[in-house]
Formats: C-alpha cells, structure tokens, sequence
C-alpha cells in the first residue's frame, strides 16, 4: 500500500509539472496579450504610446521575456505561494482568489452535502419501491431536474421569487452584509441566500444520483448474498442496509474525491446568472481579458485538485471494496 | 417410521407467480413429509420447481411469488403452518437460520464479497441469541475449525474473494448449522464445485448430520449425488411430483416414463463404449397457465392420447412408500 501511495505521488508530482506548462502555453495562445489588449482600449480613448512606453509597460508586466523566460518566473513563484499579480484586478491573485474561495467552498460544500442527503435516500426508496408510485414521481421530477440546464433554472428561480414573493434571488448576501465584516448576522443573511444556488446548482446532480443509486441498488437487491441473509432470519431492512446498500453506495463514496476540483470551481455560469461572488465568474473575466496570470493561477490549481482527487478516490476505492487491491499481483 | 415423528408437512404446495403474461405456476401441488434424521432428496431438471419448492418452505419466494397450501413445521408438540405467516415477520425468521437453515448453490456469489466470512457467520449466531461479539466470533472459528477449513483463526478474517469454492461452501454449512438447525435445505450444493471437491462436501454433509440429528432436503440434478445421498427421492417435474419413493424403489423400480428415461441418460460402467446415450426430447415447457394434463406428456414415449391430455394424472400408491403420478399404473 505504501508503495502504491509513493509511486503515485511520485507519478503526480510529474504530471503537474506537465500540467503546469500545458496551462501556460493554453492561456498565452490567443494572439496577443494583456498589455496590447490594455493598449488598443487606451488608444481607443485618443491615448498615445510611444514604443519606449510600451517597453517599459511590457517590463513593468514583465512580458518582455521569452515565453520559456515568462514560463519559469511564473512557476518558480508558484511554488513559492506567489501566485502572480493580477493585471486587471491590479493585485495579487492570492488576495483575490483568498477573498472568493472559502464563499466558493461554502456553496459547493453546502451543494455536495444537499445533493447526497437527498439522493441516496430518494434513491434507495425508488429502488426498494419499484415501479411504485413514489418511484415514478422521483423519476418524473429527476428527469426534469436532468434536462433543465440549470442557468434556465436560476432564471425561473428568480423570476418567481421576484413576481411572487418580492424577493431578490441574486447574490449571496443582502446589499447591507455584502461588504460588511463578518458577524453573525451575515452568517445568518449568507444562510438565508445559499439554498437558491444550491438548489439550483444541485438539481442536476441530484437527479443523476438518484438514477445511480437507484439503479446499482436494484442489481444488487437480486443478488444471492441478499437471499442468504434473508434465509440467516436477518430483518429485512437491516439485511438490506448492511448488505446491497452498503455494496450499491461503493462507487458513490469512491468517486468523491473527483469533486474536489468542483467545490473549488464552482458553477460559472449560474454563478454569473445569479451574480455569485465565486471564483467561476472570477476565471471566466480572467480568460476574457488575458489576465493570464489569474487565469493560470485557477486553472492550475483545479488541474491540481483533479489530480489529488482522482487519488483520494482511488485510496477510498480501497478502503470500502476489500476486493480491489493495488499489490502487483504475482 | 412412524408418522408422529414427522417434522415438516408439506400438503399441496402451490407458488404461483402472478406475471403480465400469465399465471407462472412454478410449484404446482407438492406434497411431502420430511422426518427426523432422514434425508430426502429432491431431483429434476433446471426448471422443474425444485429450488422455488425448497425457497416457499423459508418464504423466501422472489417477489410476485405467492404460496399456497400448508406447510405444517411441528416442533415440541406445537405446529405452525409457515405458509400463513408474513414472510418479513419475526415468527418466521425466529425458524429461519435457527430451525430450518438453508446452503445454496454458488458459494462465490452467496456470501457478501465485501463482509469477512467471520462477519457473516457471527450475524447467524447474533440475529438468534443474546451473545456478545466476541463469544460469536469463537463460535464463529469453532465452526470453521468443525467444517474442516484450515488456520480458522486466519480465515475467519479472509473475504470470500480469498478463498476457494470449496472453502467457501464448508463456510457456507458452517454458517447455516451454527445454530444447530432441525432441517438444513441444501439447493445443490455440490453443483458448482469440482467433482473431488464435490466428494468432500458431501462426507461433510453426511458427517455432520449424524453428528447434529438433523434432516436434510437434498436438491439437486445430479442421480449420482442422490443415490450418494438420500433415504427418500421426490422426482419433480413442471412444479409436481411425479415419483416418490425411497432412494432404492427410485433407483431399482422407476416407474415414471420420466424417472425411466433419468436413469436412462446416466453413463453407466460396463456399457458399450461410443453408445449414445439416451436424452430425453424436447426441452422442459414453462408452465405458463398450464392447462390440466399431465407437465411429461409432449416428451412422454408412451404418451396415450385421450388419457395424458384430459386431466392431472392422480399420484397412485404402487407399492408401499412408493407413489407415482401417471396414467399406466390406474386400473
């Protein structure tokens, strides 16, 4: 195990230093950079450059190196907690994204955790009640939740609220909390703002759940270890919790580690729907306005969290199915 | 034998199951007793309501099947009919595991692959008796330690991956004799395994029944293992019995055409060599609405027109303890 979990980590350590220049040459490939961008826009308003002001702008940016040059500044600093400096935002990526990530880990988290309260329960009901009427509302409504894209949702989500019970659906907190320290009251106001983005956000999974887990619960039901514990005289519903639930939830609880990248992207688009202060509509600006070292800094970091995800997955894989094992066999 | 002794009456067995396209009667108005330390064995083909059979004594019928008629479980001098009891109920599963036990077919797939055997055998002694962890595990390795599997202490850990099927099965009778049942099913037990191994499961079986007192109900295909195993035989076919008898009227006096060609398509010593041997024709029907004939007639070689097709043959007595269901042996 041990030597499982080493050669691992060794193989990651490889493949984010892959990921980190694959990042790089992605974010610097659309013609241009930010500079010209900066520049055109303030030609556009009758400013001149002469070709020294550019020159001392591109050093000041430091876009005057080659793009190994630019490449290694930027990941030498990385690894030294130096994220780079915004261009747009004109501070340090480290300061933005420590302002938007624990809101971003709230939502997601909050999401994660309504998604999985409410689908495996559906889930296991609708597979132990086939065909029941129960089963055919949550499938009804689950197929509805799976082909509504969810930034329609937020729109009838808001629109609703608004028409209906005067409520603004947008944001995170209300106008007096939103720059205000922290305090109980703004707990209580962000409290009172999330259950719409996490519905919003979790109706999709959650419906993709409950299919999941209704379907993997139905093979096991039928299989014959559940037919043994029954002829032992083991209750039904014990039998059936211990037995083909715990067998049918395997793949669910092993594959959460390939969330982690979520819980720190967030939804972009439903995040800009419902103007969300997380980091999807952070990176989003940052890819349209080339401000690549916010850019690269995000999408690094989710390249990263992907990667130590897939392996928290793998470890979990082993811990719940005895039957996986990562020795070579011999 | 005397019938007061008798443990478990099974009058008229019927387990329908109630299908879209039709009334699936799997187990059709079997009748049998099952009397202490004897072992009747229950032979026929994939099909035939065996297993269904031996699954409505538990009331472990797979869902929509529904049981009919009595099964009588006497036990110190009361008797309960299992068959009006609820099948998630406390009544019945106080007798399942504890009074009529059950081992099945594929031993890889009967255990939970990711539960120890040590787990799954304590949950036997658990669900019945007020013991602690500890005292079901020592109970637990006591079993293996009886049913002759090697290093119980180790093995008690193993997952059934780990183990051969073999093993498995020994751990699979440990299980179901943990608390000493009075009848133990067996839903061919041997099938899955290799003949040598086969041979062993079988000693084991014979062993430990003399040892506990215990009946067995011996499912299987296989004439060979009920010839090895039985006192008494039940031929069945298409969910009834068309023979019974003990195992030497079965083996040295088939009356049924179908017991006759059974015995006819076994390889025996002696014979000569490249001879094929005889198979029966066609194929087992489903008895989807059956109508009321005999199940063996479109296979049957001597199949009597008018007679086979009109009605239900009635089981007729041909000799003492051996019963038959067909139309040559009325008067």
């Amino acid at each position: 195990m041990w030597g499982y979990v080493l050669r691992r980590v060794s193989y990651m350590l490889l493949t984010i230093w892959a990921l980190s220049f694959v990042v790089f040459v992605i974010i610097q490939l659309p013609p241009g950079d930010y500079l010209s961008t900066y520049i055109s826009s303030q030609q556009a308003q009758g400013n001149t450059f002469d070709d020294a002001a550019i020159a001392a702008l591109r050093r000041q940016y430091g876009l005057d190196g080659t793009f190994f040059d630019q490449y290694w500044k930027w990941i030498t600093n990385f690894l030294q907690g130096d994220m780079g400096r915004s261009f747009e935002w004109n501070q340090p990526v480290t300061v933005l994204l420590a302002e938007r990530l624990p809101l971003t880990m709230i939502l997601s988290i909050s999401t994660l955790i309504f998604v999985y309260i409410v689908a495996i329960p559906i889930g296991i009901y609708s597979a132990l009640n086939q065909y029941s009427l129960g089963d055919y509302v949550f499938s009804t409504i689950g197929f509805i939740g799976l082909a509504i894209p969810n930034f329609m949702l937020a729109l009838i989500l808001m629109y609703v609220l608004f028409k209906y019970f005067g409520l603004s659906a947008g944001g995170l907190f209300s106008d007096q909390y939103a720059t205000a320290p922290w305090s109980l009251g703004k707990v209580l106001d962000l409290f009172q703002h999330l259950w719409v983005p996490v519905i919003v956000i979790g109706m999709a999974g959650t419906a993709g759940l409950i299919r999941v887990m209704r379907g993997s619960l139905l093979d096991e039901l039928g299989k014959q270890y559940v037919v043994t514990a029954r002829a032992k005289g083991v209750r039904e519903r014990r039998l059936i919790f211990k037995y083909p639930v715990r067998i049918a939830i395997n793949p669910i609880v092993s594959t959460i580690g390939w969330q982690l990248p979520r819980i720190v992207s967030g939804e972009t688009i439903v995040a800009i729907v419902l103007s969300l202060p997380t980091t999807g509509p952070l990176l989003y600006r940052a890819l349209l306005s080339q401000d690549m070292y916010l850019a690269g800094s995000i999408v690094l970091t989710l390249g990263v969290l992907t990667l130590v995800g897939t392996f928290i997955s793998d470890i979990l894989l082993v811990m719940v199915d005895p039957r996986i094992s990562f020795e070579k066999k011999a | 034998m005397n019938s007061d002794a008798v443990l478990l009456e099974i009058k008229d067995l019927r387990t329908y199951f109630h299908l879209d396209e039709g009334v699936l009667k799997a187990v059709d108005g079997v009748s049998f007793n099952i009397y202490p330390n004897r072992v009747l064995g229950i032979v026929g083909e994939s099909g035939c309501g065996k297993s269904i059979t031996a699954r409505s004594i538990l009331r472990i019928v797979p869902a929509p099947g529904k049981v009919n008629g009595e099964i009588l479980f006497h036990q110190n001098g009361s008797t309960v009919d299992l068959v009006t009891l609820s099948p998630h109920g406390p009544q019945i599963r106080g007798i399942r595991g504890r009074e009529i036990a059950m081992i099945f077919q594929e031993p890889m797939s009967a255990f939970s692959p990711v539960h120890t055997i040590g787990n799954q055998i304590m949950e036997a002694v658990l669900v019945h008796e007020r013991v602690d962890k500890a005292e079901a595990r020592r109970r637990a390795i006591e079993l293996l330690t009886h049913v002759g599997i090697p290093m119980p202490e180790r093995r008690v850990d193993a997952y059934p991956h780990e183990m051969s099927g073999g093993m498995l099965q020994r751990a699979m009778i440990a299980m179901a004799l943990a608390l000493r049942p009075q009848v133990l099913i067996a839903d061919e037990p041997t099938t899955a395994l290799d003949v040598t191994i086969q041979a062993q499961i079988l000693r084991l079986m014979k062993k430990l029944k003399s040892e506990i007192g215990m009946s067995i109900i011996f499912i299987t295909h296989d004439l060979g293992v009920i010839a090895n195993m039985a006192d008494d035989v039940a031929v069945m076919y298409l969910g009834r019995v068309v023979e019974f008898g003990s195992v030497r009227q079965i083996f040295r006096n088939p009356q049924h055409p179908y017991t006759r060609a059974l015995m006819k398509s076994i390889p025996k010593i002696g014979e000569e060599r490249g001879a094929k041997l005889a198979s029966i024709q066609g194929t087992v029907p489903v008895p989807l609405d059956p109508p009321r004939r005999c199940g063996f007639a479109d296979r049957c070689p001597e199949f009597i027109a008018g007679r086979c097709d009109v009605d239900v043959p009635p089981l007729i007595e041909t000799e003492p303890g051996h019963q038959v269901r067909c139309v040559l042996y009325e008067n």
